[in-house]
């Protein structure tokens, strides 16, 4: 109760509100600004330890910190696809001196990372990809396109899979890399919202040393699939965000509500985003007990996916012919369209609940 | 679940597994009831009936965790019979009223004193088929003992209810009788009033009104002088948890109904062959049945956390939940099984009407959507 009362007075005290996307120049600067202050008092990821920055806090009290953030409608968090992504893969595969090089500074927002799974020929079907990573002395040098990278157009250094040998799945290798070097170029595209949340990136020869390598070569299939489970389960979508959303669109109903058959809607997306944070209640006490995110986080990808778009499209039947108009809604509603696709389309994950939750043949 | 419930929900199901619950509850379904009445005797001997029965009353007083343990295997196994009146909402109502005193007794004297008549006689003769005689099966009688015992009650001066709770509540912990009733919203019929008793002043108005799902013998019912009466009494509290034990249930077992059609229709679709290949190879069945699997998995942990909070609006969401998860396990279990399972040999029948039968129980969908949001 302590932590939830400290985390919701400093958001109230220090949360800014109405900051330019951060997929502009400027937003993005502020948006680092902020992760800052976060780092300060040791918010910015209270889950870890605290020689990162952290607390120790378990996760529970991560979900307690996510709620009050949500809640407290706090800028998106910039940093995201490091603190909830590559992180966790650290703590898992990292060496000690990965975690010291690059946790504090992810933590404050120092660096900014991006993704680099996706390519023109690599899709859903992602052990297709043919970027490449070719030894030479000391490290690696990367060729090829990778594409869709969140968050590169205004990011330092990325994080994905290459091909290092021709085996399928074998012949992957998981590497951090900087985005600001000769061999690199970021061409920012604009997305459906027309931010430029993602880019595609051209690789010339761009550098990786050896220390940057995340298992050992070859092992990156394995240690990705324990990223995208992160992705697609408990840590990138915190049930806090749906609540949050829940409750302004139970504000809206009380606003301009009349319909009943609305009213069904809403009271669906509550109970859904009451189901998805019971649910990861549940999934956090598996993990205590020694369990891990496995294809369960599958079924908890296509869920929150779903449910945000059911948020959004209520929202913006309540508001009726005025919905057309550019509003938060709106830029929610373009924004959750993506859930389905990213982190795994819709299609893959039933692909993984069908054969792996309920053994029916591949 | 802890490891207690764990292990209670695995006696129940192998006791159930072990005793051809499909040609059961077909005989039910045909008015033949030995065989169901017997396998509810079995299982009162694991605790089943007296779970929400306080000890003073012979019951085990369980958590009502332990209740929706034990509501998913009935639904899973598809148990025919009274289970939500007997094991869930009577023992609530009778056991809550029992201790909070006189209103409903005061309340039901008033009321038949207004209709010119003597509580007692009243009550005497509303009272439904004796739980001896319908424990055998035979409705036609009315009650003596029980109508003895209320009346002596009366005569006593103790609480009415206090005296039906003694009654009725060691009857039903110990699987001698078992019991219906039904109040608004819920529908106006009682389920099996042919085979189970209606108690505090309940009559059955109309027999055997057929229901979607044959193993449920729908009655139009009088709830009587409880109805009433008890719209005015303090005790509508009790009503209405006894109403929220009665979803809650519902909600627990239309899970387990879910559970059941997903699993029948896992085994199905990798056993058929078309195409010269199972046809649980193919997405569009796979992505069936993953949805169906999602919702499942989405729904129970709002009927277990119900269960802790007992708070009408998680009961509510618990009971929406259930009953969409368990309508598409329905609607895509059927799917992906093909014309097999439109038929009435296929035993995937009988949770396909059970759980249409359910949904609508104690609490529509939209009703409970409609009291989740006053409460928001």
């Amino acid at each position: 109760v302590t932590f939830r009362l400290e985390v919701r007075e400093f958001l109230a005290a220090h949360a800014p509100h109405g900051l330019p996307s951060l997929d502009t120049p400027d937003g993005n600067l502020a948006h680092r600004e902020w992760e800052q202050k976060l780092y300060d008092a040791r918010l910015a990821a209270v889950s870890w330890p605290a020689a990162f920055g952290g607390r120790d806090a378990s996760l529970l009290d991560w979900l307690t910190f996510e709620e009050e953030y949500w809640a407290a409608d706090a800028p998106v968090r910039v940093g995201q696809n490091g603190l909830f992504l590559l992180a966790p893969t650290l703590f898992a595969h990292g060496t000690p001196s990965q975690l010291e090089r690059h946790l504090p500074r992810m933590a404050r927002a120092d660096d900014v990372w991006a993704q680099a799974w996706s390519e023109p020929e690599a899709g859903s079907d992602l052990a297709a990809i043919r970027a490449t990573a070719t030894r030479v002395s000391d490290g690696w040098l990367l060729h090829g396109q990778k594409t869709w990278s969140s968050r590169a157009s205004f990011a330092d250094k990325a994080f994905g899979l290459f091909r290092s040998s021709g085996e399928r799945h074998r012949g992957l290798t998981y590497v951090m890399f900087d985005l600001h070097q000769p061999g690199v170029t970021v061409r920012p595209i604009a997305q459906l919202n027309g931010e430029t949340g993602f880019a595609e990136i051209f690789l010339d020869g761009a550098f990786v040393p050896d220390e940057e390598v995340i298992g050992e070569p070859g092992e990156g299939w394995k240690i990705a699939m324990g990223t995208a489970s992160h992705e697609r389960g408990l840590s990138l979508r915190s049930p806090g965000r749906f609540i949050a959303t829940a409750r302004r669109l139970i504000d809206l109903w009380r606003v301009h509500g009349s319909d009943p058959l609305l009213r069904d809607r809403v009271a669906d997306c509550w109970i859904k985003a009451r189901a998805y944070q019971e649910h990861t209640f549940q999934t956090v006490a598996r993990l205590n007990a020694g369990g891990h995110l496995g294809a369960e986080s599958s079924a908890g990808k296509v869920f929150w996916s779903e449910l945000d778009i059911a948020l959004h499209e209520t929202a913006l039947d309540i508001l009726g012919p005025s919905a057309e108009i550019a509003s938060r809604w709106t830029d929610g509603y373009l924004f959750s369209l993506a859930g389905p696709i990213y982190a795994g389309t819709n299609e893959v994950q039933r692909n993984v609940i069908a054969e792996r939750l309920l053994g029916l043949p591949r | 679940m802890n490891p207690e419930q764990e292990q209670f929900r695995a006696s129940l199901h192998s006791l159930l597994d072990a005793s051809d619950i499909p040609a059961i509850a077909r005989a039910w379904a045909s008015g033949s009831y030995d065989s169901g009445l017997a396998l509810w005797r079995k299982l009162s001997d694991l605790g089943v009936t007296a779970l929400a029965i306080p000890a003073e009353f012979d019951g085990i007083g369980a958590t009502a965790t332990d209740l929706v343990v034990a509501f998913e295997e009935l639904g899973h196994h598809a148990v025919p019979g009274p289970a939500i009146e007997s094991v869930a909402v009577l023992p609530t109502l009778l056991s809550l009223t029992a201790s909070s005193g006189t209103a409903f007794a005061d309340a039901t004297a008033a009321a038949s004193a207004a209709d010119g008549r003597d509580a007692t006689e009243l009550t005497a003769a509303d009272t439904a088929p004796s739980p001896d005689a319908s424990l055998r099966g035979t409705a036609a009688d009315t009650a003596p003992n029980t109508g003895t015992a209320l009346r002596g009650a009366a005569a006593d001066g103790a609480p009415r209810l206090g005296g039906m709770a003694l009654e009725w509540l060691p009857r039903l912990a110990s699987g001698d009788t078992l019991a219906t009733l039904a109040w608004p919203p819920h529908v106006p019929f009682a389920v099996d009033a042919g085979v189970a008793a209606l108690p505090l002043g309940g009559r059955v108005v109309r027999e055997s009104v057929a229901s979607v799902d044959p193993a449920r013998q729908l009655s139009s019912i009088d709830g009587g002088q409880f109805l009433r009466a008890i719209d005015t009494s303090d005790e509508a509290d009790a009503r209405v948890a006894a109403f929220d034990m009665g979803a809650l249930a519902c909600a627990a077992q239309l899970l387990g109904c879910g559970q059941a059609l997903l699993e029948q229709s896992v085994q199905y679709v990798q056993q058929r062959v078309q195409f010269g290949q199972s046809i649980g190879r193919f997405q569009a069945v796979k992505h069936h049945l993953a949805d169906v699997r999602i919702a499942l998995d989405f729904a129970r942990p709002l009927v277990y956390n119900a269960a802790n909070s007992l708070l009408p609006q998680d009961i509510s969401a618990a009971k929406v939940a259930a009953s969409e998860a368990a309508n598409l396990a329905a609607r895509h279990g059927l799917q992906v099984h093909g014309a097999i399972g439109y038929t009435l040999e296929c035993d995937l029948s009988l949770w396909l009407v059970k759980v249409r039968a359910l949904i609508p129980a104690w609490g529509t969908p939209s009703w409970h959507r409609s009291r989740l949001m006053e409460t928001l």
